[in-house]
């Protein structure tokens, strides 16, 4: 343990006087914010007392919960695509590239990583509309005799979505990568391991704590994302976060948006829960 | 073919697939905003800077990046201020339930922006908060604060603390210390909490989406530009919004990482 010092000025208030303003915040525009759409959900858009209505009505209406379930498939569907398309990827930046131009290489493989998020999204419009890029090359090499529908669907929604966490991922595996001290390769050539067994038995399995937490990452923040599917999914299928939107958007029904909300935070919980035993984060 | 050397074509090969495919949807957004014709969708018309006159001359794309970056630098500046200052105190004093207040400052990052955008739209209607521009800030600073405070806290190590004592030692109060000595060794933290905080902000939409009504920021113009469906204008405006975040970017690698004077 380190000594730490108590506040010696303002009889002790010091340590109180720096910590407060941040906790405070938080409780005020974090906690409290929390709290409010936890009451404002027992409550009904019409008036009356509390129930928990806004959450029966989840329930038992099927296309509302047939909007969670497609949020799971569509999260599950692009955390494995972007893994199995990351790690590849981060492995030939990590060990295939000369050491001086690797920086160089992941500088370039994350830059549209900056693009401004909701562009991204758009900028993908671009490529799978009716008339866009894939289509008329296509249709120039003589492929497809008419276009097929990309945008609006929920094959464009996790185009999108795999597109951002592939850049994610491969930042994070390739960290990872680079962290594995090179004597392990060593090991395990010097006990006779070939190149493939080492990759599996040596070097997948100590990365495996990473590609945990880019999964998890990855999981979290596709879940809760609002722009992705609204962009290139459109409304033929709707997702949790655009069931919510739309919730405030035409009607106004604080109540089942906050509903709605805290059930979303809710499977984000449990899944933080039943992965947290992997997730070890660690502090410098 | 040896397998090394297949191993290394079929590397080249795959290196190739995905750089193609993370760089796909930039490119034909960057050519496109020089097309000359109506729709930003093939064969290329262009070069025509006509859209980015279109969007320069644009009032509400114009303000709402004036906005934008109003919002992101003073966000930024308090959530740093905020974590940096709580940052120490948990570092160098005993605080009374100290991992508790840790946890709680730093849950805000495990839940989404819309659901944080969402309760902060409920506690604001409820309490008659308007709309606005500070109300969207201060969803910014609720988004990056947690960040500031983990990556402050993180480099607050022995030696700054032994640092800081030799300072007490020879006379300053804790104020200078704060200022004088804490601040300076750790300007790189201070400024990385900044820049991604900044980051965060320049690009967050839904918070901002949620908060604002008419003064609003840059994503948000843009995505009431969106509606209009397919325009080169809004491929300008987003070559632009590219433009600068790169900027932003390498100022950070030259910032940040510089090969130190020996």
């Amino acid at each position: 343990m380190t000594e730490k010092a108590r506040g010696s000025t303002f009889g002790g208030l010091l340590p109180w006087l720096v910590v407060s303003p941040a906790v405070l915040w938080t409780l005020a525009f974090f906690a409290a914010p929390f709290i409010a759409m936890a009451v404002v959900s027992l409550t009904l858009h019409e008036g009356g007392g509390f129930s928990f209505a806004n959450y029966q009505q989840f329930f038992s209406n099927p296309s509302y919960y047939q909007a969670l379930v497609n949020s799971l498939e569509v999260t599950l569907i692009v955390t494995v695509i972007s893994i199995l398309l990351a790690y590849p990827f981060a492995w030939i930046l990590a060990e295939q590239i000369p050491e001086k131009w690797q920086r160089l290489a992941l500088i370039l493989a994350v830059l549209p990583f900056w693009t401004s998020y909701v562009v991204r999204s758009y900028s993908w419009l671009l490529v799978l509309a009716e008339k866009g890029v894939v289509n008329n090359t296509l249709l120039q090499l003589g492929l497809i005799a008419e276009p097929i529908q990309l945008a609006n669907t929920r094959f464009a929604t996790v185009v999108g979505f795999v597109h951002f966490f592939v850049m994610l991922l491969t930042l994070t595996i390739f960290a990872n990568l680079k962290q594995l001290s090179p004597s392990y390769r060593k090991a395990a050539a010097d006990l006779g391991a070939g190149p493939v067994r080492t990759f599996l038995h040596v070097i997948l399995p100590l990365t495996f704590p990473g590609i945990m937490v880019g999964a998890f990452l990855t999981f979290v923040l596709a879940i809760g994302d609002y722009i992705t599917p609204q962009i290139l999914g459109g409304n033929n299928e709707l997702l949790m976060p655009q069931l919510i939107m739309l919730q405030i958007g035409r009607r106004g029904d604080f109540p089942l948006a906050s509903a709605l909300s805290i059930l979303l935070m809710a499977v984000v919980t449990m899944a933080y829960l039943a992965s947290a035993r992997w997730l070890k984060i660690e502090r410098a | 073919m040896t397998m090394r050397s297949g191993i290394r074509l079929a590397s080249i090969i795959y290196a190739i697939l995905i750089y193609g495919f993370i760089f796909l949807p930039v490119a034909t957004l960057v050519l496109f905003s020089f097309q000359a014709t109506l729709f930003p969708i093939p064969p290329f018309t262009g070069p025509s800077l006509r859209r980015y006159q279109a969007v320069l001359s644009d009032d509400r794309l114009t303000s709402a990046l004036t906005n934008s970056l109003f919002v992101a630098v003073i966000s930024s500046a308090m959530a740093t201020l905020l974590g940096f200052l709580a940052a120490w105190g948990f570092a160098r004093f005993r605080v009374p339930a100290s991992a508790v207040l840790r946890g709680l400052i730093t849950l805000p990052l495990t839940v989404s922006y819309l659901i944080i955008g969402m309760g902060l739209l409920v506690l604001f209607n409820g309490l008659g908060f308007p709309k606005s521009l500070t109300a969207a800030g201060i969803g910014h600073v609720v988004i990056n604060l947690p960040l500031c405070f983990a990556i402050l806290y993180s480099q607050m190590g022995e030696h700054q603390a032994n640092i800081e004592r030799a300072a007490r030692d020879l006379g300053a109060r804790e104020w200078q210390v704060l200022l004088l000595v804490t601040a300076p060794m750790l300007w790189p933290a201070l400024f990385a909490s900044f820049f991604l905080s900044m980051t965060f902000s320049w690009d967050e939409f839904v918070i901002s989406f949620l908060l604002t009504r008419f003064d609003t920021t840059l994503p948000v113009e843009i995505w009431n530009l969106l509606r209009s469906g397919l325009n080169p204008k809004t491929n300008a405006i987003g070559s632009l919004v590219f433009l600068v975040s790169i900027a932003f970017v390498f100022l950070f690698e030259l910032a940040l990482f510089r090969k130190p004077r020996s």
